[in-house]
């Protein structure tokens, strides 16, 4: 200190000069605080928050924020002497090499583990670059089956795959049909040209006609993609009796609108993993061309009392609910756990755990989460239909909570 | 196959798309004409404008049609500027120079933007971006039909401008002779700026016929920029009705190609084009000069 600043300081009131030691005071406390618990556990939680995905990615991150938030608020992590977790945020940029260098730097970070990813090409980069330093990944999202069956041991999928949601989207697509007469024989799939769209399709391609469906033709388009006014022109010549979309949020909302437009009407706009056939910003922003549309989809347990808390939770922060909030939420609870049950933040330890024992799902509807070879085989997807401006689930039975509105008036 | 109905629709909505691809093309032809130079920083000012108009919308609450009337004068500054105080200096009277120095500004451009407003896709969101207008069976897109005559009208009024002027005098006597304009007393970088100033002007246009229904990330006038260079190329370098009809054509063989080869392949049609025109007429269907 110069001696100026000594007769600046002379010259302070009273008060000040008190409130500037009551501070002093607290700072000098806070390390003393610090120093009695365990030390933080860094979780790294990766998502797209800029770029095409950067909606789906700030979601994911609100609901893993809300979950560490929880956790801590709960006390921490009990095995580790109340150790809090420290989240470390890493953007993919909505980009697979970006994804795999984040990674890179969450490892010189020293996390523990690694949630979240989203796309499945993120997904895929992600993890292998995880799995050379043998890092605990569980992945919300990425659906590509490719992902949990490359054989990396340090990769788990907490939500379905894409082959298991198919097979229960078909299973109740023909349930929904039979109930109502069989009115739906033509399907038209509608595809983003990336990994999990393509992939779907393909699958989707095979299945379809032994179910008895006549896939009449399946339509690929890059994301973003900005006009879908040549699709649109492609469904109403087929003139579908369903139309069954595959893609991210943006390009979702402007083929329903689209169609909307151009007075295209099929039986049914059926879903699976549809970008924004279960998103509540899509149901507020275009009630008209989100009506009746029924997906196929990751979401939360409507029985779960928590899962209606964690909605009110994401529209206090003033976002959309949608179901990257639950998932993530229920990964980072899951995650936890295991970090728990290995009472360590050893990746070996965490490994050995994740592949050995059941967990809970957070607020899924998936029972007991149990991982087998990286893929959690509890994993169910829910169908659900936007009725009177919400989206409302319709199957399985065991979760339903209202009837399916199928076909719709033309 | 598809029936005339949707053929017809998915012809006229690419002419529609195709008459934004010309206002690119536009201004690109107009600055090769008279300046000679291939701009390479045309798709990073495409993107300028189109974040031009995104704040104007995002941040003052102008519509995007009406945000022409601030982008456009800005836009005019800025390549006027940039041609005066960095292009002319610094290319030192070699094209070659310039064509370095436009790639460096795009570049810059581009990062600055990236630094500023990160990777993010931007949409404006109005009410008419998906009303459509119904014309017997067909139903086209309302704001293409409005980018369309508003491209029409830029056309006819550049070509007024330079037939009927005397800055476009001005403009096709440097471009035809630039010492004879000197000698006769014409201010040839005066001119050059202007007429990189009218090339940006066109972009202003462009940017807010798009942005209502397209979105802007910081890379997003590179496609664009490859579209128009094919269409400057299939119209003959330099020739304002070449640009015209040439983003016409490829914005139909845009669409057909689409339709029939599926939307991620869409693009392959412009592209096969570009290589057949430069292989059998490199002068372009209309090879005339400003």
């Amino acid at each position: 200190m110069t001696s100026s600043d000594h007769r600046r300081d002379a010259s302070l009131s009273r008060r000040a000069l008190l409130q500037a030691g009551a501070a002093g005071a607290a700072l000098i406390a806070a390390p003393a605080v610090l120093r009695a618990q365990a030390p933080a556990v860094k979780l790294g939680i990766i998502q797209p928050v800029t770029g095409a995905l950067a909606e789906a990615g700030e979601l994911g991150r609100l609901g893993a924020e809300l979950a560490i938030a929880d956790i801590n608020a709960a006390g921490g992590l009990k095995a580790l002497g109340g150790a809090r977790i420290e989240m470390v945020f890493a953007d993919n940029r909505s980009n697979p090499e970006a994804a795999a260098q984040e990674v890179e730097r969450l490892q010189g970070e020293k996390v523990a583990a690694i949630v979240g990813g989203f796309g499945s090409g993120l997904c895929m980069t992600a993890t292998q670059a995880a799995a050379r330093y043998d890092l605990p990944y569980l992945v919300d999202v990425g659906v590509a089956d490719s992902i949990t069956t490359r054989g990396l041991k340090n990769t788990f999928r907490m939500a379905p795959s894409f082959s298991m949601a198919t097979s229960v989207a078909l299973k109740n697509l023909v349930t929904l049909n039979d109930a109502a007469g069989k009115p739906a024989k033509t399907v038209v799939i509608v595809h983003e040209d990336g990994l999990f769209g393509s992939g779907l399709a393909k699958l989707l391609g095979t299945e379809l006609p032994k179910l008895g469906f006549e896939v009449l033709e399946t339509i690929s388009h890059p994301t973003p993609a900005r006009d879908m006014s040549n699709i649109a022109l492609r469904i109403r010549s087929l003139k579908p009796d369903l139309v069954i979309p595959s893609n991210y949020y943006g390009e979702f909302v402007l083929l329903a609108r689209t169609m909307q437009q151009q007075r295209i009407r099929p039986k049914a706009i059926y879903a699976i993993f549809g970008g924004a056939a279960s998103s509540l910003r899509f149901v507020k922003e275009f009630p008209q061309a989100a009506d009746g549309i029924i997906d196929c989809n990751h979401w939360h347990d409507p029985k779960n009392p928590r899962s209606a808390e964690i909605r009110r939770r994401t529209e206090a922060a003033g976002k959309s609910y949608v179901y990257n909030v639950p998932l993530n939420y229920s990964a980072v609870t899951l995650m936890a756990e295991a970090i728990e049950a290995a009472g360590s933040v050893e990746s070996a330890k965490i490994l050995e755990v994740l592949s050995s024992r059941d967990f809970g799902s957070g607020v899924m509807p998936y029972g007991r989460s149990k991982f087998v070879e990286g893929q959690n085989v509890s994993a169910l997807p829910l169908n659900t239909q936007i009725q009177d401006n919400d989206v409302k689930v319709i199957y399985p039975d065991a979760f339903a909570q209202v009837k399916p509105v199928f076909p719709l008036k033309a | 196959m598809y029936s005339t109905e949707i053929v017809l629709e998915a012809v006229l909505n690419g002419l529609l798309t195709g008459g934004v691809y010309a206002l690119v093309a536009l201004g690109l032809t107009l600055v090769y004409g008279v300046l000679h130079i291939i701009n390479f920083a045309h798709g990073a000012l495409l993107t300028c404008a189109m974040f031009m108009v995104w704040a104007a919308w995002a941040w003052l609450g102008i519509d995007p049609y009406a945000a022409v009337l601030v982008v456009g004068p800005l836009m005019f500054g800025l390549g006027y500027g940039m041609q005066r105080l960095v292009i002319g200096p610094a290319s030192r009277h070699d094209d070659g120079n310039i064509l370095l120095v436009t790639l460096g500004l795009a570049i810059v451009l581009e990062n600055a933007l990236l630094a500023g407003f990160k990777s993010d896709t931007r949409t404006v969101a109005t009410d008419y971006a998906l009303e459509v207008v119904s014309i017997g069976p067909l139903l086209l897109s309302q704001p293409r039909l409005v980018g369309f005559a508003v491209t029409i009208v830029m056309t006819a009024l550049l070509w007024l401008v330079l037939n009927r002027t005397d800055i476009g005098k001005a403009i096709r006597a440097v471009a035809r002779e630039k010492t004879g304009a000197r000698l006769v007393g014409i201010d040839v970088d005066h001119v050059y700026a202007v007429t990189f100033g009218i090339g940006c002007v066109c972009l202003a246009v462009a940017a807010s016929l798009l942005m209502p229904t397209f979105y802007v990330n910081p890379r997003i006038g590179g496609a664009f920029v490859l579209v128009a260079f094919t269409i400057v190329v299939l119209g003959g370098m330099g020739s304002v009705v070449g640009a015209l009809l040439g983003g016409l054509l490829i914005g139909a063989v845009e669409s057909l190609s689409s339709l029939y080869l599926g939307d991620s392949l869409g693009q392959l049609g412009i592209f096969l084009i570009f290589i057949v025109v430069l292989l059998v007429r490199p002068t372009g269907l209309f090879g005339a000069r400003v």
